[in-house]
């Protein structure tokens, strides 16, 4: 089966495992260095997450609350079916990268195209999904108000119990206020773009509408975030300093800052996996189609980016279990 | 049952398969099962499973062993470590083994710690 180049040394037994103890290529034991190696390092990020978790367990975000959307199917709240959809993606092309490692063993040239196609576009669906996701993480959905302390408070709406989004309650105040611009001035310090509603906006809008309510980060012993009374909430809202719209590296809407972080290195890593291992395919893929293997006389190269792609399949299950599910 | 090096069954024997390519179906289909199974218990969220067990909700601990599951067959039956000797497979599995759990229990109990500490001590965190 996986036949590499044959020296006088295969003969010869050099100690008692002989020259091939392990029975594996060199080129296959690499990968499985490298892989061993690269799930520890997602492990270090995965564990560092849970170490964080840990540490604020009473006051993190509650993922089927951040990650709703679903195409084509706006408003409406479906948490987790998207990555669950991914998932099946996922493992779908995992399958198809499998099938394609058989079919190279019995040397079906045009089998293994085809198979190693449909894992380069199950690949690529998941990369796009995976950024359409970042996108409306980072857009954001309700946007919050953050304290000095760097608390999250979000506003809930008792008349229909349902989240308040800021840019909807806010009251509009005339203001003079502008972005900065570097043709405004010669000594200038380049300024982000300003939120769409500014803090006292907000503030206005909230005291003008009676029905609402602030939800701060905590979580209560149903595990769901604590909501003030309207009264408690009027005393809080002198605490807010900032309006956050989105997510990025420092401030969040969902609630702790280290969430969005964590979420933006674990699947950011994961997907350049993903992508690099689309890229790996490819390469593959073009090699297949010229015959390279063929004549090499055996597909050993199919597996062994068989194996990446499958360690890539398998930690998104882990990611998956740890971000969205648990 | 071995066919071309590939060793065909599955659950300690108890599902046995013709050929390499059933087995493949066979686990595409199984881990399937356990996804759907995860995702719904997200979404259903049982009530009676939400009762909190060695610091984390019964519900959370299925999640984790069913990930595992799907982990080992994906190990297992994908990445062909059934087939390999096992010389091979002790140098891949149990380092990864040893050092997960390892590196996953000291941090998960130092970061309990620091909670009590924010929980229970004179500093305000949130202000």
């Amino acid at each position: 089966m996986e036949v590499t180049a044959n020296t006088a040394a295969d003969s010869e037994e050099v100690w008692r495992g002989g020259n091939k103890p392990l029975n594996v290529s060199y080129g296959k034991m690499m990968m499985w260095f490298f892989i061993v190696s690269d799930a520890l390092t997602f492990t270090g990020f995965l564990v560092s997450y849970g170490f964080s978790r840990f540490k604020n367990i009473n006051s993190w975000p509650i993922a089927d609350e951040v990650f709703t959307h679903f195409p084509f199917l706006h408003g409406i709240d479906a948490p987790m079916y998207y990555v669950a959809l991914m998932t099946f993606i996922l493992i779908f092309s995992s399958v198809t990268m499998v099938l394609a490692v058989d079919a190279g063993h019995h040397m079906h040239k045009s089998k293994v195209t085809f198979y190693m196609l449909l894992t380069i576009i199950g690949g690529a669906i998941f990369v796009g999904s995976q950024a359409w996701e970042w996108k409306n993480f980072i857009r954001g959905e309700y946007g919050a108000l953050e304290t000095r302390g760097g608390q999250i408070l979000q506003f809930v709406d008792t008349s229909s119990g349902k989240r308040a989004s800021i840019q909807e309650f806010a009251v509009a105040i005339e203001t003079n206020r502008s972005t900065h611009k570097s043709s405004n001035g010669i000594w200038y310090k380049a300024e982000t773009s300003l939120p769409t509603v500014s803090l006292e906006e907000v503030k206005k809008g909230f005291l003008a509408n009676k029905n609402l309510v602030i939800r701060t980060q905590e979580l209560d012993e149903k595990g769901q975030k604590t909501v003030l009374s309207r009264s408690e909430s009027k005393g809080i809202l002198g605490n807010a300093v900032g309006v956050v719209e989105g997510a990025n590296l420092i401030h969040n809407e969902y609630g702790n800052r280290l969430f969005a972080d964590f979420f933006f290195f674990i699947t950011g890593f994961h997907g350049f996996h993903v992508f690099s291992g689309v890229v790996i395919n490819i390469i593959i893929f073009f090699n297949v189609i010229l015959g390279t293997y063929e004549r090499r006389g055996h597909y050993e190269m199919v597996e062994k980016v068989g194996l990446y792609w499958h360690f890539v399949d398998l930690v998104w299950v882990f990611v998956f279990t740890f971000f969205y599910l648990v | 049952m071995e066919a071309e090096g590939h060793k065909l069954a599955i659950f300690r024997g108890l599902l046995k398969f013709k050929s390499n390519q059933q087995k493949i179906w066979g686990v595409l289909i199984f881990l399937s099962i356990v996804t759907t199974v995860e995702v719904a218990l997200g979404i259903i969220k049982p009530e009676i499973l939400m009762i909190p067990f060695l610091k984390m909700k019964i519900l959370n601990w299925i999640f984790i062993i069913l990930t595992l599951v799907k982990a080992y067959y994906i190990a297992w039956d994908f990445m062909h470590i059934r087939d390999e000797r096992s010389g091979l497979k002790n140098s891949i599995v149990l380092p990864l083994l040893i050092l997960i759990p390892y590196l996953a229990f000291i941090l998960l109990i130092e970061a309990d710690y620091i909670f009590d500490v924010m929980d229970s001590g004179f500093v305000a965190w949130n202000f």
